[in-house]
C-alpha cells in the first residue's frame, strides 16, 4: 500500500508524494523525484582503493586520511541531512579544514547579496495564499523545480488566490524556456543584461524616466509595462534562478533586485526568494551558520571559523591546491567542477560518502556507500524556504546512513587525535 | 560528572526562601539540592565559598537565541562572527560579537552564571529549526515559546468567541511545536502587515478578520488561563517602536483586569523599553517609563521585562514584521523579512545604539527607568537580546541599577537629550543585591513558572552561581566596578550538580533540558480536527502530518503535562 513520503530530490522538498514499499513505486511524483524514488545502481560496498570492506575499515581508513592531513577540505551536504551537516560541520572543525558546500557553485552569491541587503522573504505557503504577481526571473521551474509551479506559485490555490485565473505570471529569461509558454508575459533578455534592467525597472518604479529606447534587449515600453505590474500587484513575488546568481554580475544583480523589492514594499507588498536546487542544500547553510557562524567558504585551520568566498569556496581551495586529503559527501565535483579543480582532487586522497555511484567515484581512494534519505533514512531537510520537515525512512537497509557514518568517523578522528 | 557537592560558607541570597546575605551551606546530589542529611561528606566534594555571594543560576525569560530569526541575522551579518572568543580545543570553537553562535550561547551564559534561557518567538511551522538550534546550546536549560498573536485559527476562534475551541488549537498547538507558552507578537498587526499595514491601536481591525487586538489579546489570556497553562500570555504589544506608543502600552495592560491566578501573573508584557515611549513624533520623543510603572505597581496580575538598550551593535529581530519595515526605512539598513503560511511573519535589521544620539540615548535611559521604577517583583531584567544588545552586558544592567553614582558617571557621555527628556537623571532609587537577584533568579522563574529553578531550597535544581565578592561587605552604590566586573565571570557556575565554570573558565560541558508544556489533557482535539484539515488543506503548503516536532527528535526533553 502507498503511503506518504517526504521528497528528497530538490528544494521543493513536496511532502504530498506517496510510496508504495511493497512494489517499490513511487507515486504523484514528478519525474525528478521518481527517478531517485526508484531501483537505481548502488554503490555495493564500502571500498578503500578499489578493494570491499567492511564500514568499519572504511571509516578507520577515512579517520586516518583526515588526521594525517595537514588541510583536508569537506564538501557537498546538499543533499544529506541536517543531523550529518552538524557532524560533518564538527568533524571539520575538529581536523581544522574547509567546509564549503554546493551553493559556493551555485546559490551562494544569493547569500553575498543576503549581506549587503537582506532577504525580504516569504514562506511558499504565504505565497500561494497571497501572490497575485509571481515572476520567475532565470529561473525555470518547469524543468527544475517541476512541482513547484503547481504547489506553491504558478497555479496554487490558496486564502486570497483561487488559483491560475487570479495570478499574473511573468518569465524574465534569456530564452523561451518551458515556463515561460506558461507565462502571460515572456520578457526575453540579452544574456548579461539582469543588473541594468532591474536598475531601469527601479527608476521607473520610482517615477523617474531612462533615457534610453531599450535596456539589454527589453523595450522602454515593455519595461514600463513590468514596473507598472509590479507595482500595482497586491502581493508580488521574484523567484530568482541561477540565470541571475551565474551570470554577469552575480551578487550584485540579487543585491539590486532585494533593492527593488524594498522600493516595491514602499507601494506595495513584494518579496524575493532564491529557487534553491538541491533537497537541502538550505540546511548545508543553516546548519554551518548555527555552529560556527557562516554559511559555506569556511576555513578552520587557525582553530576558528573564517569565511573568506573568494579564498575558501571549494574551487578556489582546489586550483590553489590548499588542501591535501577531500572529503566528498552527497555531491559530485568531479563531474561538475573545472578540470583544475578536478585535477588537484585527483592528486590527493578522496574520501567519499554516497548512496550512488558518480564521476568521484572513479577517483576516490575511500567510498562509503551510504542510505537514501527519505527512503532508507531519516532526517531533518530545510525546503528552498527554509521550512523543516523530517524525511522518513520507510525501508530497511543494511546501507549505513550519512548520520552514524560521520558519528562513527568523529569517534574515530577524536580517538587517532589523542583527545 | 556528577559529584556530591557542599558547598561551604557560603553567603546565600535566595529570595523566594526568604533568605537574604546569610551563611550557610548548600549540598548538592543527583542535580538537586538537598538536606545536608542526604550527603555523605566522606564522598562529597567541597567548594569554599567562604566570603562569597551563592546564588541560584540566573534565568533568563527573554532571549533570541535559537531558530530561523537569529540564524538569519548570523548569515546576513558575518561580520558579527569575526570576534573570535574561543578557539576550539576541549570545547567548540566559539565566535560572536552581539550574534552568537549556539554553542558560544551555551558557554557567555554559563561564564556569567546564567543556567536557563527561553527562545521568547518560535515560528510554529518552523519549530522543528528552533529545536535543531536549541539542541546545539549546551550548558543551559531552555525551551521555545511559540507565536500565537496572527495565526489564522487564533483569529477564526476570537471571531467566532469560541474559547473552547481556542483552548484546543493551543494546547494542539503547543504539543505540536514542543513549545512552552502562548507569546504573541503584535497581535493582528502583522497579518495587516500582508497588505502593507499594521494594527498600532488596540481598535484596529484585523483585515479580513474582523476581530481587533484588544479581542485577540484578551481571548488569549482567557484561554491560556482556562487551560491554567504555567506561564502566562507573553506578550510584545502592539505599535512597538513609535513614539506615544507607552499610552497603547497602558491600555493593553489594563486588558488584564478581570484576570487572576495565584502562582503567577495573567499577563507578561516583555521587553517594555521598545513600547514605553511618550511624545508624538522622534522630534519631541520622551519617556513614557514612569506612566508604565504605576500602572504596572498598581496591579498585581501583570509583570514586565526591561528590554534595556546596551550602547554598541545589537540586532533587531522580531515577529512584528511591519515594525522591521519601518526600522530599515528609518535606518535604511539592510532588511530580511519572512511572511510566514498563515501564522505570521517575521523581520531582521541590524542596528547599533549611539551614545550621542538622542534617540537611542533616551531608549538607553528608559531601559533602566523600567527597571528602576517597577517594583522588583514585577520587572525582569533583560534586553531582549540582540533587539536592545548583548545578554553578555546583564552584568551591565545590574551594576547601572544599584549604583546612581554609576548612572551619573555614564549620563555624562550620552546625549544630553536625556536630560529633558527622560527621568534617569532624577531618579534616586537604587536597587539593592537582593532585589536584582530576584529579577534576575526567582522572579523569572516564577514568571515562567518554573518551580524548581531561580532558588536554592530542597528541592530546587543545582543550577548556581558563586560570584567572588561578599555581599555583606560590598557597598553596591559605589563598587559598581567590582558588581559589573564579577557577575561577568561566575567564580563558579554549577548546572544540575555539575561544575560548568571555574574562575570565570569552562571546565565542562553539560547539555541541558528542553521544557515542552503538555495541555493536550485538557482539551479533546477532536473539536478542531476539521478546521485543522481544512486549514492544512487550503492554507498551508505541507500536510498536516508533516506539521510538528516529535518529542523524540529532541536531544534531551522534559514534558511538563499541566494539572
Amino acid at each position: 500500500m502507498a503511503q506518504k513520503v517526504i521528497c528528497t530530490f530538490c528544494g521543493s522538498v513536496c511532502d504530498d508524494v506517496e510510496f508504495d514499499v511493497e512494489e517499490f513505486k513511487a507515486k504523484k511524483f514528478c519525474k525528478l523525484g521518481r527517478s531517485k524514488f526508484s531501483k537505481k545502481e548502488r554503490i555495493k560496498a564500502p571500498m578503500v582503493d578499489g578493494k570491499e570492506v567492511s564500514y568499519e575499515e572504511a571509516t578507520q581508513k577515512a579517520a586516518e586520511i583526515l588526521v594525517n592531513a595537514k588541510k583536508p577540505l569537506l564538501y557537498g551536504w546538499a543533499s544529506t541531512v541536517n543531523e550529518a551537516i552538524r557532524l560533518g560541520v564538527i568533524l571539520t572543525e575538529k581536523v581544522r579544514g574547509v567546509y564549503d558546500q554546493c551553493a559556493s557553485v551555485c546559490h551562494a552569491p544569493g547569500t553575498l547579496a543576503v549581506i549587503e541587503e537582506g532577504l525580504p522573504g516569504a514562506s511558499l505557503g504565504a505565497i500561494k495564499n497571497r501572490a497575485d504577481l509571481v515572476i520567475f526571473w532565470g529561473s525555470n521551474p518547469m524543468e527544475a523545480h517541476p512541482r513547484h509551479p503547481l504547489r506553491y506559485s504558478m497555479s496554487a490555490k490558496g486564502l486570497l488566490i483561487s488559483g491560475r485565473k487570479d495570478r499574473k505570471v511573468v518569465v524574465v529569461d534569456v530564452r523561451k524556456t518551458k515556463t515561460a509558454k506558461k507565462a502571460d508575459v515572456f520578457v526575453q533578455i540579452k544574456p548579461g543584461y539582469d543588473y541594468p534592467i532591474i536598475s531601469a525597472l527601479r527608476a521607473l518604479i520610482k517615477g523617474e524616466d531612462i533615457e534610453v529606447d531599450e535596456v539589454g534587449g527589453v523595450s522602454k515600453e515593455q519595461l514600463k509595462e513590468l514596473a507598472e505590474m509590479m507595482k500595482s500587484a497586491k502581493y508580488g513575488v521574484i523567484f530568482y534562478g541561477l540565470g541571475v546568481t551565474q551570470s554577469r554580475g552575480r551578487d550584485r544583480n540579487i543585491e539590486n533586485a532585494v533593492k527593488l523589492i524594498q522600493l516595491l514594499n514602499r507601494y506595495t507588498r513584494f518579496v524575493i526568494w532564491p529557487m534553491r536546487g538541491h533537497y537541502n542544500v538550505v540546511g548545508s547553510g543553516e546548519v554551518p551558520a548555527w555552529e560556527v557562524g557562516y554559511q559555506y567558504a569556511i576555513d578552520f585551520s587557525r582553530g576558528y571559523p573564517r569565511f573568506s568566498p573568494a579564498e575558501f569556496s571549494a574551487n578556489e581551495v582546489l586550483q590553489r591546491k590548499d588542501c591535501d586529503a577531500a572529503l566528498v559527501i552527497a555531491a559530485d565535483p568531479v563531474a561538475h567542477f573545472p578540470k583544475a579543480s578536478v585535477k588537484h582532487l585527483k592528486k590527493i586522497p578522496v574520501i567519499q560518502i554516497d548512496p550512488f555511484p558518480n564521476m568521484t567515484t572513479l577517483v576516490a581512494d575511500v567510498v562509503i556507500p551510504s542510505a537514501v534519505y527519505g527512503l532508507e533514512a531519516e532526517g531533518t531537510a530545510y525546503r528552498m524556504d527554509g521550512i523543516p520537515l523530517r524525511v522518513k525512512k520507510v525501508i530497511d537497509t543494511e546501507y549505513w546512513s550519512d548520520e552514524k557514518i560521520l558519528e562513527e568517523l568523529l569517534k574515530k578522528v577524536v580517538e587517532l587525535r589523542g583527545e | 560528572m556528577h559529584h556530591m557537592l557542599h558547598i561551604k560558607n557560603g553567603i546565600v541570597i535566595d529570595t523566594k526562601n526568604g533568605i537574604k546575605a546569610e551563611k550557610m551551606d548548600i549540598f548538592v546530589k543527583e542535580g538537586k539540592i538537598v538536606e545536608e542529611s542526604e550527603i555523605d561528606k566522606s564522598q562529597c566534594k567541597v567548594i569554599d565559598a567562604s566570603n562569597k555571594l551563592v546564588v541560584a543560576g540566573g534565568v533568563d525569560m527573554h532571549a533570541h537565541i535559537a531558530g530561523s530569526k537569529i540564524n538569519t541575522g548570523r548569515t546576513m551579518r558575518p561580520e558579527e562572527m569575526r570576534m573570535v572568543r574561543q578557539i576550539a580545543n576541549k570545547f567548540r570553537a566559539s565566535v560572536g560579537r552581539v550574534l552568537l553562535t549556539s554553542p558560544a550561547i551555551g558557554y557567555e551564559y554559563a561564564k556569567m552564571g546564567y543556567t536557563t534561557s527561553f527562545e521568547a518567538a518560535q515560528p510554529p511551522i518552523g519549530a522543528l529549526h528552533t529545536h535543531e538550534e536549541l539542541d546545539a546550546i549546551p550548558m543551559v536549560d531552555k525551551a521555545a515559546l511559540p507565536v500565537f498573536g496572527n495565526w489564522h485559527f487564533v483569529f477564526k476562534y476570537v471571531a467566532e468567541n469560541d474559547i473552547e475551541k481556542l483552548k484546543t488549537f493551543i494546547a494542539w498547538a503547543i504539543e505540536r511545536t514542543k513549545g512552552f507558552g502562548v507569546k504573541v507578537v503584535n497581535p493582528g498587526g502583522v497579518e495587516a502587515w500582508m497588505y502593507g499595514g499594521n494594527c498600532r491601536s488596540l481598535d484596529d481591525e484585523v483585515p479580513n478578520f474582523g476581530v481587533t487586538p484588544r479581542e485577540i489579546i484578551t481571548s488569549l489570556i482567557k484561554a491560556t488561563e482556562e487551560l491554567n497553562l504555567c506561564h502566562s500570555v507573553h506578550l510584545h504589544c502592539n505599535n512597538l517602536g513609535n513614539p506615544g506608543n507607552f499610552e497603547t502600552t497602558i491600555e493593553t495592560m489594563k486588558l488584564a483586569n478581570g484576570f487572576s491566578n495565584d502562582k503567577r501573573q495573567v499577563l507578561h508584557v516583555t521587553h517594555v523599553q521598545f513600547n514605553a515611549y511618550a511624545g508624538s513624533s522622534w522630534r519631541d520623543v520622551g519617556s513614557g517609563a514612569a506612566e508604565i510603572a504605576k500602572v504596572v505597581n498598581g496591579m498585581d496580575n501583570v509583570t514586565i521585562d526591561m528590554g534595556a538598550a546596551i550602547f554598541g551593535h545589537a540586532t533587531a529581530m522580531t515577529g512584528d514584521a511591519p515594525f522591521q519595515f519601518t526600522l530599515h526605512k528609518l535606518l535604511g539598513a539592510r532588511w530580511s523579512n519572512k511572511d510566514s503560511e498563515v501564522e505570521g511573519g517575521a523581520g531582521i535589521v541590524p542596528i547599533m545604539y549611539l551614545p550621542k544620539n538622542p534617540v537611542h540615548a533616551l531608549q538607553w535611559a528608559i531601559g533602566l527607568e523600567l527597571g528602576l521604577l517597577v517594583e522588583s517583583d514585577k520587572v525582569v531584567l533583560t534586553t531582549d537580546f540582540p533587539n536592545g544588545g548583548p545578554f553578555t552586558e546583564y552584568p551591565y544592567v545590574m551594576a547601572m541599577l544599584m549604583s546612581k553614582k554609576m548612572r551619573e558617571k555614564e549620563l555624562e557621555r550620552v546625549s544630553p537629550y536625556v536630560q529633558k527628556a527622560a527621568n534617569l537623571p532624577s531618579i534616586d532609587a537604587e536597587k539593592t543585591l537582593d532585589e536584582v537577584m530576584h529579577m534576575t533568579r526567582a522572579l523569572s522563574a516564577r514568571v515562567l513558572g518554573l518551580e524548581n529553578k531561580g532558588h536554592l531550597g530542597v528541592g530546587a535544581d543545582a543550577d548556581i552561581s558563586i560570584y567572588d565578592f561578599n555581599p555583606n561587605e560590598i557597598d553596591t552604590s559605589n563598587d559598581y566596578e567590582i558588581i559589573n566586573k564579577a557577575f561577568r565571570n561566575a567564580l563558579y557556575t554549577i548546572k544540575g550538580g555539575v561544575i560548568i565554570v571555574k574562575e570565570g573558565q569552562l571546565v565542562d560541558e553539560v547539555w541541558g533540558t528542553t521544557y515542552w508544556v503538555d495541555a493536550t489533557n485538557k482539551v479533546d482535539t477532536e473539536a478542531i480536527e476539521e478546521d485543522l484539515d481544512k486549514y492544512f488543506e487550503l492554507y498551508y503548503s505541507v500536510e498536516k502530518e508533516h506539521y510538528g516536532v516529535e518529542e523524540a527528535w529532541i536531544k534531551n526533553p522534559t514534558r511538563l503535562v499541566m494539572g
